[in-house]
C-alpha cells in the first residue's frame, strides 16, 4: 500500500488546478502588462484569480498582493509592519515560540536592526493565550503575528480573540495562515486580521504562488523592487498560471471544506486512537482544536529519522522533527516549545492525512508506525535502560 | 538522488550484530540522547582476539548502518587492529555518507574505542 501521509508539507495538485494552469500556459501566456488583447485576456485571468481569493476570505480583491508563496509573504508582512512602526517610532513586535521560520527568521533579522521582540508562550497544548498577548502589547508595539495553526503539531490559534484584543488596542494583527487556507473557514473582517499569508501548494494548488492579505490601507512595502506590478509592491511579471490554478483550487476547498474536515477529522481521531495504544507515547498538540488532518506523535526511546526510513520501505510518507531530519543538532523548535524534552522530541512522527485518506490507509498506518516503532525500540539503549529501570520514562 | 548509498540502506535495513552480550569483556556508550544518538557497544574478547561484538543504537538511519559496519570490520580482528579502526574506514566502507552525516560515523569509531578501553581497565595486564 502506498500512503501519502505527509499533505502539510505539501499536496497534491487537483485537477481543476492542473487544468486553469495547463490553459493559462497554453493560451493565455500573454504578459498582463501588455496592451493587445493576448496581454489583456491574461491581465482579466489574473484579475479573476484575485477575485476568487478574496472572496474565499473575505477580503477585496485590491487587498490581495500575490506572491511567490507564504515565506514570501511572511516576510512582507512583517517588513511592512515594521516600516510603519518605525515611523511612528513603535519597534515592538510580538509573535510566538512556535511561528514558522520564515517569521521566526525575519523577527530575528529585525532584531538585529533594532526592533525588539516578543514571542508569546505556547504552552503544552500548543496554544497561545489570549490574555497573556494582553499583557504583552506595549505603547509601542507595532504588529503582533501568531500563526492561524501551526504546520507541526497543527493546533489551531483563537484568531478571533486575538484579532479583537489587536483591534482594541490599536495593534495591526498578521496571521501565517499558510497550514489553514483552505482547510479551516476564515473571514477576515470578522476575525480582525489585518495582513494574511498563505501558500497555494498547501491546498492543492501549485508551488511558487501564494497570497498576502493586507487590509486597505495598510502600506506594503517592497521586497522587490521593479515593475509597477501588484500595485507597485511586488515588482516582476505575474504568474497568471499559477494566480489562476491557485484561484482554482482554493474555490474547490473552500467549497468542499466542510464536508472535507468532517471525513478527515474522523480518519484523525481513529489514527490518533490507534497511535495512542503505542507505550510510552504521547499526542503533540490540543486534541480537539487541530487541523482535521494532522496527528503528531512523540515515541520515547526511538529516533524519527530511522522511523521515517523505515515507514517509507512500507510505503509510508511522513515527517519527523527529529534533529537529523532538520540537519541541525536540535530537534524540532516547535516540539521544545510546547515542552517536549530533546530525548522525546527526536522520536517524534507527523502524519498528515487528506481530504482522500480511508479508515483501511488510517488502519495500516496504525499497524505499520506499531511494528516500526516496537522494532526500533528492541534495539534501543534507551529503551533498555527505560525498560530495566535505570532509566526514568518520560512518556 | 537518495540520501544514503545502497550500502547504508542494506545495512540500516538488515543490520548485523544487533543485541547485547550478557558476559561481555568490554562495554562501551558514546553519544547522549539530547543530540539523538546513543551506540551501546558489547565485545567478547579472548586471546587479545575479538570474538564476538554486538552493538545498541538509538539514532538515525546512518547511525543504524555505521554501528553494524563497524562491529562487522571489527569481528575477529586483534584487539591491537579494531583499536586503529577510524570513522573513515567505516564511512568508506559504506560507500560513503552524506557530509553532515559523517558524526555517525565518527560515533562508531568512538563507541568501539569506548569498549576496547573498558576491557583494557578491566584487564590492566593486556595493555602492553
Amino acid at each position: 500500500m502506498k500512503i501519502y501521509a505527509d499533505n502539510a508539507a505539501t499536496t497534491k495538485m487537483s485537477p481543476a488546478a492542473v487544468a486553469a494552469m495547463v490553459e493559462c500556459l497554453e493560451k493565455e501566456y500573454g504578459n498582463p502588462s501588455s496592451l493587445y488583447a493576448l496581454g489583456q485576456q491574461a491581465r482579466e485571468r489574473l484579475e479573476k484569480a484575485r477575485g476568487e481569493v478574496a472572496a474565499v476570505i473575505g477580503a477585496e480583491p485590491e487587498e490581495i498582493t500575490f506572491t511567490s508563496g507564504g515565506s514570501e509573504a511572511d516576510n512582507q508582512a512583517l517588513r511592512s509592519a515594521a516600516a510603519l512602526g518605525k515611523k511612528a517610532g513603535k519597534t515592538h513586535l510580538i509573535s510566538s515560540a512556535f511561528e514558522h521560520h520564515a517569521i521566526l527568521h525575519t523577527l530575528a533579522a529585525l532584531e538585529k536592526e533594532g526592533f525588539t521582540v516578543t514571542l508569546l508562550p505556547v504552552h503544552e497544548d500548543g496554544l497561545v493565550r489570549p490574555e497573556e498577548l494582553e499583557a504583552a502589547i506595549r505603547e509601542d508595539t507595532c504588529l503582533v503575528s501568531v500563526m492561524y495553526a501551526n504546520n507541526e503539531i497543527g493546533t489551531v490559534q483563537p484568531i478571533e480573540a486575538l484579532g479583537a484584543i489587536c483591534r482594541k488596542r490599536g495593534v495591526p494583527f498578521h496571521t501565517d495562515a499558510v497550514q489553514a487556507t483552505g482547510h479551516l473557514p476564515i473571514d477576515v473582517k470578522a476575525q480582525n486580521i489585518d495582513m494574511l499569508s498563505a501558500s497555494a501548494h498547501k491546498f492543492h494548488g501549485p508551488k511558487g504562488v501564494g497570497f498576502l492579505y493586507a487590509r486597505r490601507g495598510l502600506r506594503l512595502t517592497n521586497l522587490i523592487e521593479g515593475g509597477a506590478q501588484e500595485r507597485g509592491k511586488r515588482a516582476g511579471t505575474e504568474n497568471v498560471a499559477g494566480a489562476a490554478a491557485m484561484a482554482a483550487a482554493l474555490k474547490e476547498s473552500a467549497a468542499a471544506m466542510e464536508k472535507n474536515a468532517a471525513h478527515m477529522s474522523v480518519l484523525r481521531d481513529r489514527l490518533i486512537e490507534g497511535l495512542k495504544e503505542i507505550p510510552h507515547s504521547a499526542l503533540n498538540g490540543d486534541a480537539r482544536k487541530r487541523l482535521p488532518g494532522n496527528v503528531n506523535f512523540c515515541f520515547e526511546g526511538i529516533e524519527g529519522e530511522s522511523l521515517l526510513l523505515l515507514l517509507d520501505d512500507r510505503g509510508i510518507s511522513a515527517s519527523s522533527g527529529s534533529a537529523c531530519t532538520s540537519g541541525s543538532l536540535d530537534p524540532s523548535h516547535v516540539l521544545l516549545a510546547i515542552g517536549r524534552v530533546h530525548d522525546v522530541a527526536h522520536g517524534s512522527l507527523r502524519l498528515t492525512i487528506g481530504e482522500d485518506s480511508t479508515e483501511e490507509e488510517i488502519d495500516y498506518l496504525i499497524r505499520n508506525v506499531r511494528e516500526v516503532v516496537e522494532y526500533l525500540r528492541g534495539f534501543s539503549p534507551i529503551w533498555r535502560d527505560l525498560m530495566s529501570g535505570k532509566k526514568e520514562f518520560i512518556l | 538522488m537518495a540520501l544514503y548509498s545502497e550500502k547504508v540502506m542494506e545495512h540500516f535495513r538488515n543490520p548485523r550484530n544487533v543485541g547485547v552480550i550478557e558476559d561481555a569483556d568490554g562495554i562501551g556508550e558514546v553519544g547522549n540522547a539530547k543530540c539523538g544518538d546513543i551506540m551501546r557497544m558489547y565485545l567478547k574478547i579472548e586471546n587479545d582476539v575479538i570474538l564476538d561484538a554486538k552493538f545498541e543504537t538509538f539514532g538515525c538511519g546512518s547511525a543504524i548502518a555505521s554501528s553494524s559496519m563497524a562491529t562487522e570490520l571489527i569481528k575477529g580482528k586483534p584487539v591491537a587492529e579494531a583499536m586503529k579502526l577510524t570513522n573513515k574506514a567505516v564511512a568508506e566502507a559504506l560507500d560513503g555518507l552524506p557530509a553532515y552525516k559523517l558524526h555517525c560515523s565518527v560515533l562508531a569509531e568512538e563507541a568501539i574505542q569506548s569498549a576496547l578501553n573498558d576491557y583494557y581497565q578491566k584487564h590492566p595486564e593486556k595493555k602492553s
